[in-house]
């Protein structure tokens, strides 16, 4: 059996309230980090677990946390992200929804360890359900002594808030998130100066993501080296994987870092295979902004040896034959999928989600949209291909936050490894635009 | 050059040394060079706080980050907010990749631009035509319909045309820091993001007009003036008055002895200099009302000067050109296990393992 | 439009207290941190985000009103237009289209005879094209208001729709 650090209570009947969890040994992890820990001690046991952040970026959270400034006077505070929008991705609103009090209990983790007093936690505002459920048990916490003035005697005060957000993927970049949470419109900030100097109200700020945070109570609890034992390499751990697609069993999996890609997508514990008479065709592994692979490099790298899912294996290859982990948005593409137009609808995706703060992407994102959507609807040009790079290209790397690449790579990617499918589309175009048309010339189905 | 003051920072761009003061931007080591370095900037405009950092003009490779950490930076930054270390090294003109980025942001700029320039006010004197005629190409790969917005109108005095637009959010800073309350703003997102005031209001106090001023492009321009004449038929003469409200220090623009339009006066790198009330600027405009200074300091390279566009015109000294020669880019060692599309070799993806079953 | 004088929109005393307990939330002098909770608020009451509702909020927080401009048009959930008693938002992202969502949202429009962005002449539905609604393994999904529906299917939506028509 598989180690489950987040979900092995998620299925215990009323684990939402406060009693239930409690009874499941929860909060017991505040119990030791305020009685028995210093907050470096924390710090050092977040930085040992090398838990690396899951909301995309995969950075050492116990690093990002050692380079918060800690200048006298200055209140300093952390953010949850719980902003997920990255299709493909469902598994913070599936953690929050059933298991709101680990979130809190990571929060509290989190705040001592930091020094912050007053922490938010800020939800996309469709998911306001998930809000009133995350406010309902930190009632609950702070009625029971966990939240609020000298929490459980240790002298130490914390305050949760949820913020809600309006409908905005771009407020999942941390930056732009706390100008939402500042009241402004979700347009990310030039750095430097990174959050960890002038965050929300220009204030030290640590922005983590919802599983992330969670992490921390099986951390205090366990130890730093204990978790670090699970998963492969650099790659500590469990993740959790959203997915989706057409897959026989679509929904949230913990799994430990490094089962084969393979053994994820066919095994019954997991998405239990391609829907029944059906091929593998693609993948895109780590939510709508990573590069998607063709089913045979999916499952294989380059050099023949099994894919993993873990952040170095995805990645292997770079962006000529890998992928990225990303935030395990894991969408499974079969035979009768159209890379074309899902290509174009990713691409209207971050057309409709750019701030339009700087002109690589406010103009580059429509741009290849508008050429997606030809070539799909029987116009493309045979120029346009090569033109589609390019401007991808050209946004990359020359935004002022990582939504440009978020929106490059996915047509990138597409092009690389499904270029014969893009070709068919302009040279076929009567056939392609039929309804439900799809290329079925020469390509790697599993 | 003076001597080497220790507090100062050395910094070397496309070749030649500048020493500048703590916490100087790249893009302002490179005016201190010259106009020949200095990257474009279309939204970073030094007197408002804020500003910069939005249209990427002005990306630059740092090739170097300082003596004490030569590491290259992994992205190009943008000059206008990275602040210099010492020993840092940069390479602007001498990037190639620096130069297809800026290509690149052009293109994007002109993507949604009408292009109406022989109709617009601010042919002449447009940050983007000059921007366009350095980094632009005569032909477009864009094939689809240029975006259009509804009119708004923000009362007597200025002119909206929100298709010229680029989003510098020059003006919006300017409200912010220059009047006592701002009315209008940027509205909408991603590529429907507009200049407006969302109910129609007349943007109305003593400072309005410097948003004019202030803007790269033709899509805030004076109505006082509007289609009176091309600005380089006009002759800018710099002028003052003793005025209440604001420094009175102006320049005025001549068509033979009438004053069709008074400006604030800027300096070398179009930013204005002191801003200016609404009282100078409209209402205004007989010479009889101004103490006359003389003309107008104008570069040649200015199209105000030379009724054209001469790319002649701003020539590097032999020791820019030379220093430009003999710099070699320092090879990009760039982490190849990045994900990145630059890094795509040329062929593309043929027969891989297959695990066809 | 006239936007001097009075509100015209005023909070109901149970929404005011809250207003109050939201603004209490921020540290002294971040009250602008409220504004998003406090748009969503208004439109639970007023049903859309009305230009006098928006200067109304501003006058609560003490910001200028083109500062509250500024971001509701931002936001894709503040509907900007008066919209009818139940908004669907349907996710138009890839996810859900693998599993039939463009299929079953052609039928949710046949069945209501609007395209997205119109409203049912009996003022009943409003048709709203969202992006993720981060419930991709459960897709096709929509919601309304607060509530999801998930697995959705032609029959699905039409018992819904029969349902929310009652």
């Amino acid at each position: 059996m598989a180690t489950k650090i987040l979900t092995e209570h998620i299925n215990v009947p009323g684990i939402e309230t406060f009693d239930v969890y409690r009874k499941q040994g929860g909060y017991t992890a505040v119990e030791k980090a305020l009685k028995t820990m210093t907050p470096e001690a924390v710090v050092e046991e977040v930085k040992k677990a090398g838990v690396r952040g899951r909301g995309g970026a995969g950075f050492p959270m116990g690093m990002k946390w050692s380079f918060l400034a800690k200048p006298e006077g200055v209140p300093r505070y952390l953010v949850c992200n719980a902003d997920e929008s990255e299709p493909g991705t469902f598994k913070d609103h599936y953690l929050m929804k059933n298991i709101p009090h680990l979130l809190i209990e990571g929060m509290i983790i989190s705040s001592f360890a930091l020094g912050a007093n007053k922490s938010f936690i800020y939800v996309r505002g469709e998911l306001m359900y998930v809000i009133h459920i995350l406010e309902k048990a930190i009632a609950e916490a702070k009625a029971k002594g966990f939240l609020g003035k000298n929490i459980l005697g240790s002298g130490y005060d914390l305050e949760l808030v949820v913020q809600p957000g309006g409908g905005a993927y771009i407020c999942g970049e941390e930056t732009a998130l706390l100008e939402s949470l500042e009241g402004k419109r979700g347009n990310p900030r030039n750095k430097p100066p990174f959050p960890a100097v002038k965050g929300l109200y220009q204030s030290p700020t640590v922005v983590n993501n919802v599983e992330s945070i969670a992490t921390t109570a099986w951390i205090v609890n366990n130890g730093g080296d204990a978790y670090a034992g699970i998963g492969i390499g650099r790659s500590t751990g469990t993740k959790l994987i959203s997915a989706s697609g057409h897959i026989n069993k679509p929904g949230v999996y913990e799994i430990e870092l490094g089962v084969p890609v393979e053994d994820f997508i066919y095994a019954d514990e997991w998405c239990g295979g391609i829907r029944p008479g059906h091929k593998f065709k693609a993948l895109v592994a780590g939510g709508s902004s990573v590069p998607i692979l063709p089913a045979n490099l999916a499952l294989t790298l380059a050099n023949g040896e099994k894919r993993l899912m873990s952040y170095e294996s995805l990645s292997d290859g770079g962006f000529a034959t890998g992928t990225m982990l990303g935030s395990g948005g894991f969408i499974v593409f079969d035979e009768t999928s159209c890379i074309v137009r899902n290509t174009w609808n990713f691409s209207r995706f971050y057309h409709h989600e750019s701030c339009g703060q700087c002109s690589p992407c406010r103009e580059g994102t429509g741009w290849m949209e508008k050429v997606l959507h030809r070539i799909e609807h029987g116009h493309g040009h045979q120029h346009d291909i090569d033109l589609l790079v390019d401007v991808a290209r050209k946004i990359e790397g020359n935004t002022i936050c990582p939504l440009g690449d978020a929106a490059a790579w996915p047509v990138a990617s597409a092009i690389r490894h499904f270029r014969d499918e893009f070709m068919w589309h302009i040279t076929n175009p009567q056939e392609a635009t039929q309804p439900g048309a799809v290329y079925r010339g020469e390509m790697a189905l599993v | 050059m003076e001597e080497t003051k220790p507090q100062l920072l050395r910094v070397t761009i496309d070749g030649i040394q500048v020493e500048v003061e703590p916490g100087t931007t790249i893009l302002q080591a490179a005016r201190k060079i010259g106009p020949e370095v200095a990257p474009p900037a279309m939204c970073y405009y030094q007197p408002l706080k804020g500003s910069g950092g939005k249209c990427r003009a002005c990306l630059v490779r740092v090739a170097a980050g300082s003596e004490k950490d030569p590491r290259p930076m992994p992205k190009l930054v943008a000059s206008c907010l990275t602040p210099v270390q010492d020993g840092m090294i940069v390479e602007n003109k001498t990037n190639p990749q620096v130069i297809d980025a800026r290509n690149g942001v052009v293109e994007f700029l002109l993507l949604n631009h009408p292009l109406d320039c022989p109709v617009c006010d601010q042919a002449g004197e447009c940050d983007l035509q000059n921007f366009a005629f350095d980094h632009g190409k005569a032909t477009t790969r864009y094939e689809e319909d240029r975006r259009t917005f509804e009119k708004n109108d923000l009362g007597p005095y200025i002119q909206l045309h929100m298709t010229r637009c680029i989003l510098c959010y020059r003006c919006v800073y300017t409200a912010d820091q220059i009047t006592n309350k701002r009315v209008h703003g940027v509205l909408n997102r991603g590529d429907a993001s507009e200049i407006s005031t969302y109910i129609e209001k007349a943007i109305d106090n003593d400072f309005s007009g410097n948003v004019i001023d202030v803007c790269p492009v033709g899509a805030l321009t004076d109505k006082t003036y509007r289609f009176k004449n091309r600005v380089w038929f006009t002759k800018p003469v710099d002028a003052h008055r003793d005025c209440p409200t604001c420094s009175g220090k102006v320049t005025l623009w001549y068509r033979g002895d009438e004053v069709i339009r008074v400006t604030a006066r800027k300096n070398e790198w179009s930013e204005v200099t002191e801003f200016i009330c609404n009282t100078c600027r409209f209402e205004t405009k007989k010479t009889s009302d101004w103490t006359i200074e003389g003309p107008t300091k104008v570069s040649r390279a200015s199209v105000i000067s030379a009724n054209k566009y001469r790319a002649d015109a701003i020539k590097p000294s032999f020791g820019q050109r030379l220093a430009a020669a003999e710099y070699k880019p320092i090879h990009d060692e760039r982490d190849t296990t990045q994900l990145s599309i630059q890094q795509l070799p040329p062929e593309r993806f043929a027969k891989l393992p297959s695990a066809e079953s | 439009m006239t936007t001097e004088s009075k509100p015209t929109i005023q909070f109901t005393p149970e929404r005011l207290a809250k207003v109050q307990e939201i603004i209490a939330r921020y540290p002294e002098g971040k009250q602008k941190s409220a504004l998003l909770p406090l748009l969503h608020l208004l439109q639970e009451q007023e049903g859309w985000t009305s230009p006098e509702g928006m200067d109304y909020v501003a006058s609560l927080l003490n910001i200028e009103p083109i500062e509250v401009y500024e971001v509701a048009s931002f936001y894709t959930m503040y509907h900007l237009q008066p919209v009818g008693k139940h908004v669907i938002e349907y996710c138009r992202t890839g996810p859900c289209c693998l599993m039939g969502g463009e299929e079953v949202y052609a039928h949710l429009k046949q069945r209501l005879g609007i395209d997205t962005g119109q409203t049912t002449v009996d003022g009943q539905f409003t048709l709203k094209e969202v992006e993720c609604l981060a419930a991709c393994g459960m897709g096709p999904v929509f919601q309304i208001r607060e509530k999801y529906y998930m697995h959705l299917t032609n029959e699905r939506v039409d018992e819904i729709i029969d349902e929310l028509s009652k």
